[in-house]
């Protein structure tokens, strides 16, 4: 029987307490040892990094719209290291090693699960570059295997391996290590432990200047005031060109809009991640139950953070020649992310003739791997002005010394 | 899908366009003295704004002829598009391109 005397309780007081929010949200302070600029996956490992193996922890990491609300919030989280080169094996195989352990490190849950990676292979061609690719992927430590039809099929049974479509399936290469993460909750454990350090994290602060004493950083400007800096690192993706102009610095990149998009949710169908660079689609199933689909980029400059529609109805014929078992489901949504374009397909990572500023971009259309292993390195980068060894070869300067790591190959459509 | 006024052959659709990238990068006139720099500026170093920016088309699926365009790359929009060989046309006379 209700008590007739004691007033209702109020609606949705049986309901817990907020949770304790991960970070805070202060105000800036007028003078940091580190400014990061950008509060992506790679600001915000950089000063994770800088704060726990450095003891730098005097940062703030600005970001103009809201925390890891750019490329981290779309990209299509897949984690791999089968590069060809050395010098990009080096790096990447870094981050994927630092993703084995980073639950642990972070003391927050990822998500990341080792589900593989098959790199398709559709002529002769793809097939050949692909077994150079194992082969140079053996010799660095980097786990790869190549695989024919049958090996595909038994990794993967949902794709279509029949021999009469436009582009068979002639055997694929395959990284057992390589897997998918939770973007979001990959940014949020940087997020929480950068701040448990003494990071400040700044949203909606848009850096509008950078202002230099003869050769040396010595301050941003930006729309919440004045921030004066000893050190400034970019991390900025998309916008690195718009920011490294601010001090007369051209780069070699060009920003373009990358797509991807989403199922609505399904039942476990995809085991693996499936990319394929001939037919412009990769593809996995979120833990969820959405599959999520990349395109390859429009081909014009764009900031917009959209492309055209033509983009994605030719990756979805593509995703539904290779997976047929596609052909009822709901395009859910789609969206895009500016990514900045480098000329080899390969990162800068390092210093510039600007004293005290540093240089974070190029990625492209694959950073999200690289999140913990460029953290990492750039953090050694700004801590100690000199590169660090994984990193060194990624300079500004080997667009005029003709030293590109050349990764078109590995990287294409499906970085 | 968005139009692409071609200045020969009207409006058609973005994909019967290639996308050429930054116009009126000439090439060196003076090939052999050029240090490794001017190289690398020329064969890498694009402008990449944030805003109108002048680019090459070429109307691939048309009539097979390359012009230059005007677009901004905030919105995408097309201000003008031009002939090859005329002159980048100023951001405020802007055509009536897209109708």
């Amino acid at each position: 029987m209700t008590d007739p005397v004691s007033p209702a309780p109020p609606p949705g007081a049986h309901l817990p307490d907020h949770p304790g929010f991960l970070w805070e949200d202060p105000e800036p302070r007028p003078a940091y040892d580190v400014v990061v600029v950008g509060g992506g996956g790679h600001g915000l490992a950089t000063a994770y990094y800088l704060a726990k193996v450095h003891g730098i922890t005097n940062v703030a990491v600005l970001e103009k719209g809201w925390l890891a609300g750019g490329n981290m919030a779309r990209n299509t989280t897949i984690i791999r290291s089968n590069y060809l080169w050395d010098e990009s094996s080096g790096i990447y195989e870094h981050s994927l090693k630092l993703w084995e352990g980073l639950e642990e490190d972070l003391g927050y849950p990822i998500l990341f699960d080792q589900r593989g990676v098959l790199n398709l292979a559709h002529s002769l061609q793809d097939v050949r570059d692909s077994v150079r690719r194992v082969n140079a992927n053996r010799l660095n430590g980097v786990d790869a295997e190549w695989l024919d039809p049958r090996g595909v099929k038994e990794v993967c049974p949902i794709v279509n391996t029949a021999p009469d479509v436009r582009y068979p399936v002639l055997g694929a290469t395959y990284q057992p290590r390589a897997g998918i993460a939770k973007h979001d909750y990959v940014a949020w454990g940087y997020a929480r432990a950068a701040h448990a350090m003494g990071v400040d994290l700044i949203q909606n602060c848009e850096v509008t200047g950078i202002e230099t004493v003869g050769d040396r950083v010595t301050a941003v400007r930006t729309t919440r005031g004045r921030i004066a800096a000893g050190r400034v690192a970019l991390c900025a993706a998309g916008h690195s060109s718009v920011l490294a102009e601010m001090v007369g610095l051209r780069l070699p990149l060009t920003s373009h809009p990358l797509q991807a998009l989403v199922s609505e949710l399904l039942e476990p169908v995809h085991p693996t991640v499936v990319m394929s660079n001939a037919v412009h689609v990769y593809v996995s199933q979120a833990h969820k139950g959405e599959l999520v689909m990349g395109a390859g980029i429009d081909s014009y400059n764009g900031y917009g953070q959209r492309g055209s529609f033509h983009i994605i109805e030719r990756q979805m014929s593509a995703a539904l020649e290779l997976f047929p078992i596609f052909a009822r489901a709901h395009l859910l949504r789609t969206w895009a992310g500016i990514v900045d374009v480098s000329p080899d397909a390969s990162p800068i990572v390092g210093l510039t003739p600007v004293e005290g500023l540093y240089l974070n971009c190029g990625w492209g259309t694959g950073g999200f791997k690289a999140t913990p292993g460029v953290g990492d390195c750039f953090a050694h980068t700004i801590a100690h002005d000199k590169p660090h060894r994984f990193n060194e070869p990624f300079t500004l300067e080997r667009f005029t010394t003709g030293a590109l790591v050349d990764e078109h190959g590995a990287a294409a459509v499906a970085h | 899908m968005q139009l692409i006024p071609c200045p020969w052959c009207g409006p058609r659709e973005e994909a019967e366009f290639h996308y050429g990238g930054q116009a009126h990068v000439a090439y060196p006139e003076d090939p052999g003295a050029l240090t490794d720099q001017e190289w690398a500026r020329f064969v890498f170093f694009r402008d990449n704004p944030c805003g109108p920016f002048a680019e090459r088309w070429s109307h691939s699926a048309g009539c097979r002829r390359w012009f230059n365009a005007v677009r901004d790359t905030r919105t995408y929009e097309l201000l003008s598009v031009y002939r090859v060989g005329e002159p980048r046309p100023d951001a405020s006379e802007r055509d009536e391109v897209v109708s």
